[in-house]
């Protein structure tokens, strides 16, 4: 699937928040999070394009994190629905929105230290026998399975240049790798949707634009992705449609070129009645 | 000074009795603190559980004994494990090492209660329980065996808690080498980074918990039988603790650590008790500077300080992993 192609499935969606897409896969209605006195998140609706990638940015304490870990289940909403491929989350334990085919990375990594690369590798497939303790004793019952696995595991492991690393701890990685490392086990879902938190974060130039490639991959696939990122660069060169967050709303939406001219979006990183036109980074 | 005596001492504290129900509770909090993260201090309720479980059965019901092996090693650390990991494993890891701290005070206090006399004997505990056990002896009780170190009924016990050692190690070898174990080690790790993988995490703790107290039970079902008497002063608070020495100083998160652990710590501790008394005895050691009713708070003082030492050169233990320890971010 070529660029344009996810390009055209923006054709005719409205750049204004809450605008509906052709075909999404994640819908959020009326989510609002609190903390005390604090409204976090407050968002009346977002629908996320399937099979395109999707940036969420916005300023330092927009409520970006807390939305998406509202998004990934792995914080409950006081109020709303949130319904990715038609199942209300609120009915899903967090583990199980794995399976469902949705699977998230962290801001700092969580790259398992004192394990190897491989085991962290495995640890992402899902539905594996011997992960019951009943069978983990009869080892016949889940060494093909485990094999398969390992199978898959070296091949993300080739694509995403770790093989050499493999029996390696993973805390012996640099933070680029692990970065890497993260997506790739992540990959081991098999997801449909990647929900990626800051993947640019303290990763070196270097590494940064591989780390694209693997991002524009994943569409490639078919898989949907959502990120949330500060680094303008990224957002500007991958993504299809830039959805803009402040104080907990969402404020603007549109594909990544009518973002810096968006005067809600120019107010909400510059204060209101900045006149200059935003640079998010188009001029390099 | 009787050398034969301290040699004959030294080996029975190495692999004797004491080794073995410390092992056991040692490689059960293994499987919770070192290879799930589990913080339990609280050990001893699990091996009171099994000494319990099995002495109520007997003594007080009147049950078979092979139903008080079951209802000790399994229904009883089982039920335990869920009212303790029920509230807590949802939670940080520092609830759990509360309510297991309190839970094995409370139980202590609760089965030396005088108003509990009839169900648990109150503090003179319950006795008569294990003849079945030893009736299966094949050894003569009046005689003595590996080089006279053990007597027939004390043989028969260490013998049957060797074999549950060693079957007990690789069971715990062969399911910490499986997926399910990967899953621990990754809970242990990151229990978030589990979740987010579509590991259930409260389910696999809850696994562990009772895993680890399951093996918690046969060591202090082993001690109840060895001793033939489940009394509330076996379960104290330092029961726990020397668990935590034999795991820690045999090494965290290594199948054989626990038991290496067990066996040194006894092994000096019965090593320097009968060294000491008999230093003071042939008075080498001055009685200004020590008499012989000392010697077992200055064996613990030596073993604390040998602690220290382990800390300060080999914080990972005898066994442990230099290179997991120096990835520890935490």
């Amino acid at each position: 699937m070529t660029a344009d192609n996810t390009l055209n499935r923006f054709a005719g969606v409205p750049w204004e928040p809450g605008a509906a897409k052709s075909d999404p896969v994640l819908v959020v209605d009326g989510v609002r999070r609190a903390f005390g006195g604090l409204v976090a998140v407050d968002v009346d609706h977002l629908e996320v394009q399937r099979g395109a990638i999707t940036a969420l940015i916005g300023p330092n304490g927009a409520g970006k994190t807390t939305f998406f870990n509202l998004l990934t289940n792995f914080d409950t909403p006081d109020a709303g629905t949130r319904r990715f491929e038609g199942q209300e989350l609120s009915r899903v334990p967090a583990h199980r929105v794995a399976s469902l085919g949705m699977v998230r990375t962290f801001q700092l990594t969580k790259s398992l230290s004192k394990m190897s690369v491989i085991d962290n590798m495995l640890l992402g497939a899902t539905h594996q026998r011997g992960e019951s303790l009943r069978r983990s004793l009869l080892p016949f019952t889940w060494r093909g399975q485990e094999a398969a696995n390992t199978a898959r595991a070296d091949e993300l492991l080739e694509r995403f240049k770790l093989s050499h690393m493999r029996n390696e701890y993973a805390g012996t990685l640099s933070g680029g790798q692990r970065k890497l490392l993260e997506m790739a086990r992540a990959l081991m879902v098999e997801p449909t949707m990647v929900m990626l938190d800051e993947p640019m974060a303290g990763v070196n130039p270097a590494l940064k634009q591989s780390l694209l490639d693997h991002v524009k991959g994943l569409r490639d696939l078919g898989m949907t992705v959502l990120f949330v990122e500060h680094d303008m660069d990224m957002v500007q060169e991958i993504s299809d449609w830039v959805v803009v967050m402040a104080e907990g709303r969402i404020i603007a939406e549109g594909p990544p070129s009518s973002i810096g001219e968006n005067q809600a979006v120019v107010d909400a990183y510059l204060g209101a009645h900045h006149d200059a036109p935003l640079d998010l980074g188009e001029d390099r | 000074m009787d050398w034969g005596a301290i040699l004959e001492n030294t080996i029975r504290g190495l692999i004797g009795e004491q080794f073995i129900y410390f092992a056991l509770a040692a490689i059960g909090l293994n499987i919770h603190f070192g290879f799930t993260g589990l913080l339990n201090f609280g050990q001893a309720v699990f091996m009171a559980a099994g000494a319990y479980g099995l002495s109520m059965a007997v003594a007080t019901l009147g049950l078979n004994f092979w139903l008080g092996l079951v209802l000790g090693i399994i229904v009883f650390p089982l039920i335990l494990a869920l009212i303790m990991g029920v509230p807590t494993l949802r939670l940080r890891s520092d609830y759990l090492a509360i309510v297991t701290i309190a839970a094995s005070e409370m139980f202590r206090i609760i089965a030396r209660s005088p108003s509990l006399d009839r169900w648990t004997g109150s503090s003179d505990g319950l006795t008569g329980f294990a003849n079945t056990f030893y009736e299966l002896s094949p050894f003569d009780r009046s005689q003595r065996y590996f080089f006279g170190i053990f007597i027939g009924n004390q043989m028969w016990v260490v013998l049957v808690g060797w074999v549950a050692v060693v079957l007990v190690s690789v069971g715990v070898w062969a399911v910490l080498r499986s997926p399910w174990g990967r899953v621990l080690r990754a809970i242990r790790e990151d229990e978030d980074a589990a979740r987010s993988l579509g590991k259930n995490a409260y389910w696999f703790k809850m696994q562990a918990l009772i895993l680890g107290g399951v093996i918690g039970a046969l060591g202090g079902m082993l001690r109840a039988i060895g001793t033939q008497s489940a009394q509330p002063q076996n379960f104290i608070t330092d029961v726990t603790f020397f668990a935590w020495v034999a795991l820690i100083l045999g090494g965290v998160a290594k199948v054989g650590g626990p038991i290496l652990g067990a066996a040194i710590l006894y092994g000096i501790l019965s090593f320097t008790d009968i060294l000491l008394r008999q230093m003071v005895e042939a008075g080498i050691i001055s009685t200004s500077v020590m008499d012989g009713t000392q010697v077992g708070q200055v064996r613990f003082m030596l073993i604390g300080l040998g602690l220290v030492l382990l800390a300060a050169f080999r914080p990972q233990g005898i066994l442990g992993s230099k290179e997991e320890m120096a990835l520890d971010d935490r």
